[in-house]
């Protein structure tokens, strides 16, 4: 692999044009799977970030109200994980509209009637994302692990009972996922399910972490150059528009957690100035025109 | 679990993923500790105070007014747009202002030039006026769902063969924003957003204090906003007001045919904002949509009042209140 180091000198800077979404890694890295595509590695053994406290969290909300922050992500690990989950997500929805990306498991019937209560309280949207990558136990298991297709079901299945109904995230693990049939075989699954307006978000896989491990890391060529700015400039990629808060300071995306040279600041006006795109992963982003958020 | 998964929880004890390495727990905190910015409590108030800044706008201010009608999204409705006209001359509105959004959904793109002309509507460029005046193939949706895409590019080219060249370079001409006095206030008008002419500003995902920087940034007492479909009004902890004008083209998503516009009024030094039914006559409108072939749903869409198609762009909460 070329190291950051080496594609220094040609990487593109990209200017935080408005702190819209701000991210925080609230599990860290600790999660109740270990799926085999997981760009951050996520596992229950995965310490490299730790769980963001209610008490970490307060100060990076109000520095993003002085911000104009326009929408909050929650992820990990698995969000629920995090003890004081539901008391973060009732802080964060006085600030604005809160997303979470779970993985489902956690989502007994009685904690998605609070989070339907927590919904309805607010001004603002609630919304939650569900990852599954595939449309049966074959296709889903062998890369969330055994057993997990029916779980997450039976998660979403909650989920929609108490009246959310959220985005189900796939991974472009298998090449199908994303084509027009490979979408509505996932609208079709969860329509089976009783999801009368089903929705569906698709992501490129990011060759780091576990990914790299399971289909190999990135080519030495796969690097953004100065000559790749398109017309518009770089307002397509997230990391224009957004930070992410870990347990130890503000990332510049939710991908490159695992990098310390993601790694902009302690606070997020420390993190306000522009950021080379050294990385292989923002390769992805501006090749497959990915953004995290929904 | 698999052995390869116990393999990998195995290997994570103590050690971090750095990139496609694992390393020692250590050794990650200790890089990530020396990474990055920390300022001190005045530069950190220095950047913010930079971040935030914006040019100011030179765009001249029209009015002042004491009563004006806003609407957005024509969607090629002909039918609507004359009603609300209507309605602005029994308000005895001083000046009527459209958002944009001329096209897309309706049965008669050609009607509304006309109309727009003789009633002097002080007209914005939409997102869609600007894919049709640079020829562009498409709406640039770019929906996740094929369905919503199929309607989208289906309702694109439609509008597209029944603009003429002329009306098309009319749009192309039409101003991005505009300023207005109304009373004591200063209004800024745009059509999706200040800095962004097809970012949505829905209700559930507006928060009071990003809409309190846009309005600082844009040293004005208000703003009108319209591209979502969904009207709404919020008043901010500052006294100033932003309108979401919703569109008169196509029914709010609510299960009523009718549509929706913005009256604005200067009320004892504060600022009147009515957010306004119109009824019109949507059973010809229907009827014409069916004569020109457009597709059954958009039909159901204007006679029933909930949306079928490109449901997508909805938040969580304004999905949950809609029927599909």
């Amino acid at each position: 692999m070329l190291s950051i180091e080496a594609s220094k000198a040609t990487a593109p800077r990209v200017a935080l044009r408005s702190l819209d979404t701000l991210w925080f890694q609230v599990a860290g890295t600790v999660c109740n799977l270990a799926c085999t595509h997981c760009f951050v590695s996520s596992s229950p053994s995965n310490r490299t970030h730790e769980f963001l406290s209610l008490e970490a969290i307060l100060p990076y909300l109000e520095e993003a109200v002085t911000l104009g922050v326009k929408e909050l992500y929650f992820t990990g690990g698995e969000p629920f994980l995090n003890p004081e989950m539901e008391t973060i997500l009732e802080r964060a929805l006085r600030v604005g509209p809160t997303t979470v990306l779970t993985n489902g498991l956690l989502l007994d019937p009685e904690r998605c009637r609070r989070l339907s209560r927590l919904a309805e309280k607010t001004d603002y949207s609630l919304d939650f994302r569900v990852s599954m990558d595939g449309f049966s136990p074959e296709t889903n298991d062998p890369i969330r692990g055994e057993g997990t297709f029916e779980r997450i079901l039976r998660g979403v299945s909650n989920l929609v009972e108490a009246g959310l109904n959220p985005v189900i995230t796939v991974t472009e693990v298998y090449e199908d996922n994303g084509s027009a049939s490979g979408k509505e075989r996932f609208f079709e699954l969860l329509r089976d399910l009783g999801v009368a307006k089903p929705r569906l978000k698709v992501l490129p896989v990011f060759q780091i972490g576990a990914e790299a491990e399971r289909s190999g890391a990135y080519e030495a060529w796969q690097r953004l150059r100065d000559s790749d700015t398109l017309d518009e400039g770089w307002s397509h990629l997230q990391c224009s528009s957004c930070r992410m808060v870990t347990d130890q300071g503000v990332w510049v995306c939710p991908i490159l957690v695992n990098e310390p040279r993601g790694k902009m600041g302690q606070a997020l006006a420390d993190t306000l100035e522009p950021f080379a795109l050294e990385h292989p992963a923002c390769w992805t982003c501006h090749v497959y025109g990915v953004s995290c958020k929904t | 679990m698999s052995a390869a998964e116990n393999g990998k929880l195995t290997t994570h004890r103590g050690m971090a993923t750095w990139g496609e390495r694992l390393v020692p727990l250590e050794k990650f905190r200790q890089a990530t500790a020396s990474l990055g910015r920390r300022l001190s409590d005045a530069e950190r108030r220095a950047e913010q105070r930079d971040f935030l800044r914006r040019e100011s706008d030179a765009t001249p201010v029209e009015g002042p007014y004491s009563r004006v009608v806003v609407f957005g999204g024509v969607y090629n409705n002909h039918l609507a747009l004359e009603a609300v006209l209507d309605a602005a001359h029994k308000h005895g509105a001083e000046a009527v202002y459209c958002l944009g959004d001329l096209g897309g959904f309706g049965p008669s793109p050609e009607k509304a030039w006309p109309v727009l002309l003789e009633g002097e509507v002080r007209t914005l460029q939409g997102n869609y006026e600007a894919s049709l005046a640079a020829g562009r193939e498409d709406c640039n949706c770019g929906y996740t769902d094929p369905r919503d895409n199929h309607f989208a590019t289906l309702s694109y080219h439609y509008t597209s063969e029944h603009c003429s060249s002329d009306f098309k370079r009319w749009m192309g001409d039409l101003p991005l924003r505009r300023r207005i006095r109304i009373g004591q206030r200063e209004l800024l008008l745009v059509h999706g957003s200040p800095r962004q002419i097809n970012e949505f500003l829905f209700h559930s995902t507006s928060p009071v204090s990003f809409l309190e920087v846009l309005l600082n940034q844009e040293s004005c007492d208000g703003l009108l906003c319209t591209h979502t479909g969904l009207h709404w009004h919020r008043r901010l902890p500052s006294g100033r007001d932003v309108v979401n004008v919703g569109v008169i083209g196509r029914p709010a998503n609510d299960g009523q045919p009718g549509v929706w516009y913005a009256m604005l009024e200067a009320r004892d030094g504060d600022l009147g904002v009515e957010l306004l039914p119109l009824e019109y006559d949507h059973v010809s409108l229907a009827r014409e949509m069916l004569q020109r072939g457009l597709p059954q749903e958009f039909i159901d869409t204007i006679r029933h009042g909930w949306w079928t198609t490109c449901l997508e762009i909805l938040p969580a909460r304004e999905r949950a209140k809609s029927r599909y």
